[in-house]
């Protein structure tokens, strides 16, 4: 009973993907006859061929990998070195600055006022407007700061009584030290950035700045076309249009498919040290 | 721009009682922390606190070309604007009524999958149901959007091919105003309720194993356990949790509506902020919009003082 109850839960979370996989793999004669529901019927990689070779969709690619790798360093360098700062108790204003960061999770200047200040720092249809407005998590840099209080004094005085200070401390002796944590935060950074639809929305305009996501919603929820010929296949139109749209979702998902497994075993234990102390 | 300084009285009080090395000192011994937080705290200040003294053009006429502080003062004529308007008991229904049905249903949702998989002897299985429930929180919403509109297609979607063989008409369901909160908070669950079941399932794992052990003792079979003895366990948990999502009631995330909803499901489903995002930011009435931004920001900060004034009131549990 239980076993089938959780069976359930994990059908319900995978069975999705599994269609979409199915139908995007499948010929359009088996996708339009609509007996396509756990496996490809008649296998063939077209539709995969098509997203891939579309200039708007790999653009869109490599602007959000380029969006994720330097927002994801630029993110994670910044909580650190706060988060570190702040696990200092002893910092001159300490508890100023935690009331400051707390305060903001309870009010916020709201969509307007922000993308109006955004647009006057001279951000809108830079690249940094993926990544300045959002750099910084108040959760991520909860979490850290945890972490960073929970490490013993005696391996930081060990780098003091060396004739580090608290900035080579931070590089030489802690960082090293909290791989598990960093490897957390670095992918709730990495897949918030890689999933941000928001800022792009807000903050771009110039199309080929866009990332994956702004296409994918163009593509799946608007019906555009991605580019001439990409929707102009196959018979019946609305049909084949479905498998190139489940082909795109998966192929803008499998990054986040393939890492989040190997991930896990660190994030649970990252997002709990969070959680002990909020 | 004047700045006024009050002194903190307490703690001039706490100085002056114990002998303190003067702040220059303090200041000195953390420069190299303040060099660390400097880029955090510019953000913070840039991205955050900026913005909120920009909430002041909601008592302004805003001017794209006078900026923020030249713009004329107009005092509250975009709150009575917004409070006559006809748009604004339609738009707190909407808002309230999502929020209100998400916590309903998406609450209780982590709680029950958590017990259960509390329940589950082989830590094999357990491990493979946690990770493939934490899946869909790393999914984005532009993705989640578009199954739900693929699937849910009255010409194309699977779900619409299940309904006609099984012989009804196809439903036409993103155009359907009542459907839009059940769809909404469906997908919710289906994005959300594995992830959040690991603060309960960590605060399970702190259960006493002794209590267990005494519970069997005394005659008390699984579900008596279950109830004696786990939900008691983990109630501080459901507490906190309770007070943030009641919180959050009336802060629904912009993202997943606008995405999801179209004119034909606005009577339902258009929410504070989609509509700020339309009649504010799109149609350039940015003092208007600010108004309702602010207002918004006012609720949700009245939301989450009162759940956990509540909180602290009736049990002995609160965020602060």
């Amino acid at each position: 009973m239980l076993i089938s109850i959780l069976f359930g839960v994990v059908l319900a979370t995978l069975y999705p993907f599994i269609y979409m996989i199915a139908v995007s793999l499948s010929s359009d004669v088996h996708v339009l006859k609509g007996d396509v529901f756990l496996w490809p019927k008649g296998l063939n990689f077209r539709m995969y061929e098509i997203v891939l070779r579309d200039p708007h969709i790999s653009r869109a690619y490599l602007n959000t990998i380029l969006y994720v790798v330097v927002g994801t360093t630029f993110s994670l360098l910044i909580s650190s070195a706060g988060a570190f700062a702040l696990s200092k108790k002893e910092m001159f204003l300490n508890r100023t600055f935690t009331l400051l960061i707390v305060f903001t999770m309870f009010f916020s200047g709201g969509m307007i006022p922000t993308f109006l200040i955004v647009k006057s720092y001279g951000l809108i249809d830079t690249v940094w407007s993926m990544i300045l407005p959002t750099a910084v998590s108040t959760w991520n840099l909860i979490i850290l700061r945890t972490f960073f209080s929970g490490l013993p004094k005696e391996v930081e005085e060990s780098g003091k009584m060396d004739g580090l200070t608290d900035i080579g401390t931070f590089f030489r002796i802690v960082l090293p030290l909290s791989k598990a944590v960093l490897a957390t935060i670095c992918l709730f950074y990495a897949v918030g950035i890689w999933n941000n639809f928001f800022s792009a929305m807000l903050y771009l305009r110039d199309a080929d700045l866009f990332p994956l996501q702004v296409v994918l919603r163009n593509l799946v929820l608007e019906g555009q076309a991605t580019a001439n010929g990409a929707t102009s296949i196959g018979g019946d139109q609305l049909i084949v249009d479905e498998s190139l749209k489940f082909a795109t979702i998966i192929v803008s998902t499998v990054p986040i498919l393939l890492i989040y497994p190997f991930l896990q075993k660190y994030f649970t234990k990252g997002t709990l040290i969070g959680s002990v102390k909020g | 721009m004047k700045t006024t300084f009050t002194p903190d009285i307490a703690a001039l009080d706490e100085l002056a009682r114990r002998p303190r090395k003067p702040w220059r000192v303090s200041l000195n011994r953390s420069k190299y922390l303040l060099l660390l937080i400097l880029p955090t705290m510019l953000y913070y200040v840039l991205f955050k606190y900026v913005p909120m003294f920009g909430l002041v053009i909601s008592f302004k006429d805003y001017n794209l070309f006078k900026g923020i502080w030249a713009s004329p003062w107009v005092g509250l004529k975009y709150y009575k604007m917004f409070f006559e308007s006809p748009d604004f008991y339609v738009l707190i229904r909407n808002t309230f009524l999502l929020g209100f049905y998400k916590l309903l249903f998406g609450f209780a949702a982590p709680i029950i999958l958590a017990l259960l998989l509390n329940e589950v002897k082989n830590a094999f299985f357990k491990r493979f149901v946690q990770t493939v429930s934490y899946l869909p929180h790393f999914i984005s919403n532009v993705v989640v959007a578009s199954m739900v509109l693929l699937f849910l297609s009255p010409s194309s979607g699977v779900v619409n091919e299940f309904i006609q063989w099984l012989g009804f008409e196809p439903i036409n369901f993103m155009m359907e105003a009542e459907m839009f909160r059940s769809i909404y908070v469906i997908s919710d669950i289906w994005q959300n309720a594995g992830w959040e079941t690991i603060i309960y399932l960590a605060a399970l794992t702190a259960v006493d194993p002794q209590l267990y052990e005494s519970a069997k003792i005394d005659g008390a079979g699984r579900f008596k356990q279950l109830l004696y003895v786990t939900l008691p366990g983990i109630a501080p948990a459901i507490v906190i949790v309770l007070i943030l999502n009641v919180g959050s009631v009336m802060d629904i995330g912009f993202e997943k509506v606008f995405l999801l909803y179209n004119p034909s499901t606005f009577e339902t489903a258009d929410i504070l902020s989609t509509y700020v995002y339309r009649t504010g930011l799109q149609r350039g009435n940015y003092s208007y919009g600010t108004a309702i931004d602010l207002f918004t920001s006012v609720i949700n900060l009245a939301f989450i003082v009162t759940a956990n004034w509540i909180s602290r009131k009736t049990s002995e549990t609160s965020l602060w």
